[in-house]
């Protein structure tokens, strides 16, 4: 209904005239879609502070918790060290979170979606256009957060009685497990991301999108904390985005997991290429 | 707009007075369908994810888990090895004791330390003492468990206690017992007063406590014994809990002189496990050698309040885990009270009708503190029972609390509700965008629960005592015994704050930021 008084391609930055149809047509719909969705993200003052912010957030409780993280002298600390670097990614997440979230509801609260899907009428291609611009902003802001999480355990857990002295390696990225772990860690933000999106853009309404996506990340853990049955609590952190995500993060005791590390990252993947598809369902199905 | 002039002043009066405007935001509260779903899904919530809590009992006995409730209606570990014979009216028993030894399994078995894990699981024994493993006299009204009692004690590390109906505990003469420096203890009985007294030479004596055991028989079991707790070893801690290695232990005393004073009938010693074959609690077999006056008490066991969620019992706040989920949707219930007034510009309305800006947040937070309270209250009221039920459906023994411990569970779940709320509401009216306002209220609520899976405990501790997630400590039902040694862990249900001193740290940071967006609604432009 809203597209009638426009022309599809009028308010399309970067797309061709109206009677420029023609072979280039489809690859040129894409390069602005994502070129508008650029735009969009780039000049909304918020997401300048919330990468920002993600970033500042990983890196800052990472380095919180190696500070209060200690082996006493003479003992045995049984420690994930590259792990306890990582910490501030079950923060970071949320600052993530919110970052997609208002990408799609930041849309449906000023009325500005019928605008662009008035422009771009294949919705699909918004949405992954969407998808595609925030998975990249995600990934800078991620991999600043996660090195600098890396290097803040490099410089202070062997101050802590983790030194290799000790047989505690010195944090590295030349390391495999460390780099898995690392490089584990920005995918894991953005999946969160994209899990984000996906439930954005079926709730709209952005507190309860949020709401949603926090309750199903954090409830669950700690849910599983106090179901003591050993049998349900791994099952249940076997299909936790949070915690089977989070075993990318582990470099010791990888027995003992409920799930391997890439499996676990594979789970949450499902999560969010599952919301992803029903954010592409409602989108195409729905008024917008 | 609806009082026109020509009314009497008294409505006059009403129409900007408070009472209008708390009727205005309730009416605005109750017409977003949302939101009163949101209420209700979190009220559901609340009771469903409670009901998930589950604890399977596992007794190696195959006997169904129970524990023995003690004079003051708390579930009792009452495992212990006793040699005794009946105490006729009032009299006095004297020993003094030269050493405390113990074993203790070499720790070579994991997995999660669960009651019932019987003394076969970790065959190989070391020598070594508990902290609290203890051997001494007791006096006590019956041999069946959960009887009042009055004890004094040697322990492996904490020096001579005066224990008594399992939760008292009063400090003697500290330092270890050896041949170099016995210990001499002494309980005497009259009538529902018993004493106890400790002394390093056996001539000067020092009183260490009097106890009333009410409605105490004329005759009593009195004599000696030895108790030596669970061993557990901590391997790797998570969110879940604690695994570790462990199993029971020892512990064994020498009393080389044993004194008696009053009316002892039979006149001769006889040992049993208190507890035994079917007991919860995992004992190994006690004995007792008597030779020349002198008599050797070997057990297993503990005589304590239990500690719910270390094996034995289940604790009764688990019923209420779902007020995290719950919490979630009142938070962004709160918070879109406000944010939606400013994404639809009804805030300029609102505060066009009512210019007293202040008295509009006050408005606000009323109607959102009452109506959720409400919701928490029912849904607290709802899971409670429910949960408790379902547990007991599965077999587990829910450590009994008071009345008036389940009363405040309730109301505080309820208050926590509305606290955290109000800090929601608070934090959207500074922020005024729902996304960044919902996730800083969740994420300062959830976070320290979350981080305890990495951070060191102490972290957690101190996040817990100032952060406003300190407000859970409300829903603590069991006091922590320091004369037990267990992990007091807050997913376990132990707090660092006192219930009603942690919801003030909550309640201390809902005002302030009521403050300062109170501040800030003055200040701000619309």
């Amino acid at each position: 209904m809203t597209a009638v008084p426009l022309g599809p391609g009028a308010a399309g930055p970067g797309a061709a005239g109206p009677g420029a149809a023609g072979p280039g047509r489809a690859g040129s719909d894409v390069a602005g879609a994502l070129h508008a969705e650029w735009t969009k993200l780039r000049t909304v003052p918020g997401t300048i502070w919330l990468l920002l912010a993600a970033a500042v957030l990983t890196a800052g409780v990472s380095a919180a918790a190696a500070a209060s993280t200690r082996c006493a002298s003479g003992a045995v600390c049984r420690v994930d060290t590259v792990k306890i670097s990582l910490t501030g990614v079950d923060l970071g997440q949320a600052v993530v979170a919110i970052l997609a979230v208002l990408a799609v509801t930041g849309e449906y609260s000023t009325g500005m979606i019928r605008v662009t899907l008035a422009a771009m009428p294949r919705r699909t291609t918004v949405l992954a256009a969407k998808t595609a611009v925030v998975t990249g902003l995600v990934l800078v802001a991620g991999t600043i957060g996660v090195l600098g999480s890396v290097l803040a355990g490099r410089l202070i857990l062997p101050g802590h009685g983790f030194s290799p002295a000790r047989g505690y390696a010195l944090l590295s990225l030349g390391d495999g497990p460390v780099l898995r772990a690392a490089g584990g860690s920005v995918l894991y933000l953005v999946l969160i991301a994209l899990l984000s999106l996906g439930v954005a853009t079926v709730i709209r309404e952005s507190g309860f999108a949020i709401g949603a996506v926090l309750a199903l990340l954090y409830v669950v853990p700690i849910i599983a904390s106090v179901v003591t049955d050993p049998h349900w609590e791994r099952h249940l952190q076997q299909i936790s985005p949070m915690t089977a995500g989070l075993d990318i993060q582990a470099t010791t005791g990888l027995s003992g997991l409920p799930l391997s590390p890439w499996a676990g990252l594979g789970v949450l993947a499902a999560w969010a290429g599952g919301a992803l598809l029903a954010g592409g369902l409602v989108l195409r199905l729905r008024d917008a | 707009m609806t009082a026109g002039t020509v009314t009497s002043s008294g409505v006059r009066a009403g129409h900007d007075g408070f009472g209008q405007l708390l009727r205005a935001e309730w009416t605005k509260l109750r017409t977003v369908r949302g939101w009163m779903v949101g209420l209700v899904v979190a009220a559901l919530v609340t009771v469903g994810v409670g009901l998930l809590a589950h604890d399977s009992c596992s007794n190696a006995n195959g006997t169904a888990c129970s524990l023995p409730l003690g004079p003051g209606g708390e579930a009792v570990a009452d495992s212990f090895y006793f040699v005794r014979q009946p105490l006729a009216g009032n009299g006095s028993i004297t020993v003094r004791v030269t050493s405390l030894t113990g074993q203790i399994p070499t720790g070579s078995s994991t997995g999660r330390v669960r009651a019932g894990g019987g003394p076969g699981s970790g065959p190989s024994m070391r020598s070594g003492l508990e902290p609290w493993s203890k051997a001494g006299i007791i006096l006590a009204a019956s041999t069946s468990q959960g009887a009042a009692y009055a004890a004094m004690m040697v322990t492996g590390g904490h020096g001579v206690r005066m224990q008594y109906d399992y939760t008292g505990d009063a400090p003697g003469l500290a330092g270890a017992v050896s041949a170099a420096s016995p210990r001499w203890l002494r309980l005497t009985r009259s009538g529902d007063m018993v004493t106890g007294y400790d002394s390093a030479d056996g001539l000067s004596w020092a009183r260490v406590g009097t106890v009333r055991l009410a409605g105490l028989p004329s005759t009593v079991q009195a004599g000696l014994f030895a108790a030596s707790p669970l061993y557990t070893k901590i391997v790797s801690q998570s969110l879940g809990g604690s695994s570790g290695t462990g199993g029971p232990t020892l512990a064994t005393g020498t009393f080389d002189q044993v004194a008696l004073g009053g009316n002892w009938p039979d006149g001769r010693w006889t040992g049993a496990d208190i507890g035994g074959a079917g007991a919860m609690y995992p004992q190994a077999p006690g004995a007792f050698h008597q030779a020349g006056g002198r008599i050797i008490v070997t057990g297993s066991g503990d005589i304590a309040p239990d500690v719910p969620g270390s094996g034995g019992g289940v604790n009764i706040s688990q019923t209420l885990v779902g007020t995290f989920a719950g919490l979630i949707a009142v938070v962004v219930v709160a918070t879109m009270f406000i944010t939606a007034e400013y994404r639809r510009g009804l805030i300029r309305v609102t505060l066009a009708a009512s210019p007293r800006r202040g008295r509009v947040l006050a408005a606000k937070a009323i109607v959102t503190g009452l109506v959720v309270f409400a919701t928490g209250l029912v849904a607290a009221t709802v899971a409670l029972p429910l949960g408790e039920q379902a547990l007991r459906k599965g077999g587990s023994f829910i450590d009994p609390v008071s009345t008036l411990t389940e009363l405040r569970l309730v109301v505080g779940t309820a208050a926590l509700f509305a606290v955290a709320a109000l800090l929601a509401l608070a934090i959207g009216t500074m922020v005024r965008h729902s996304a960044v306002a919902v996730t800083a209220v969740i994420v300062v609520i959830v976070a320290p629960y979350i981080l305890a899976t990495v951070l060191s405990a102490g972290a957690t501790q101190w996040l817990l005592r100032v952060t406003p997630a300190a407000g859970f400590a409300i829903q603590g039902a069991y006091p922590r015994y320091p004369q037990i040694t267990a992990s007091y862990s807050a997913v376990g249900g132990y707090y660092p704050l006192v219930p009603w001193a942690g919801l003030a740290v909550l309640c201390a940071w809902a005002a302030a930021a009521l403050g300062l967006a109170a501040y800030l609604l003055r200040r701000r432009d619309a």
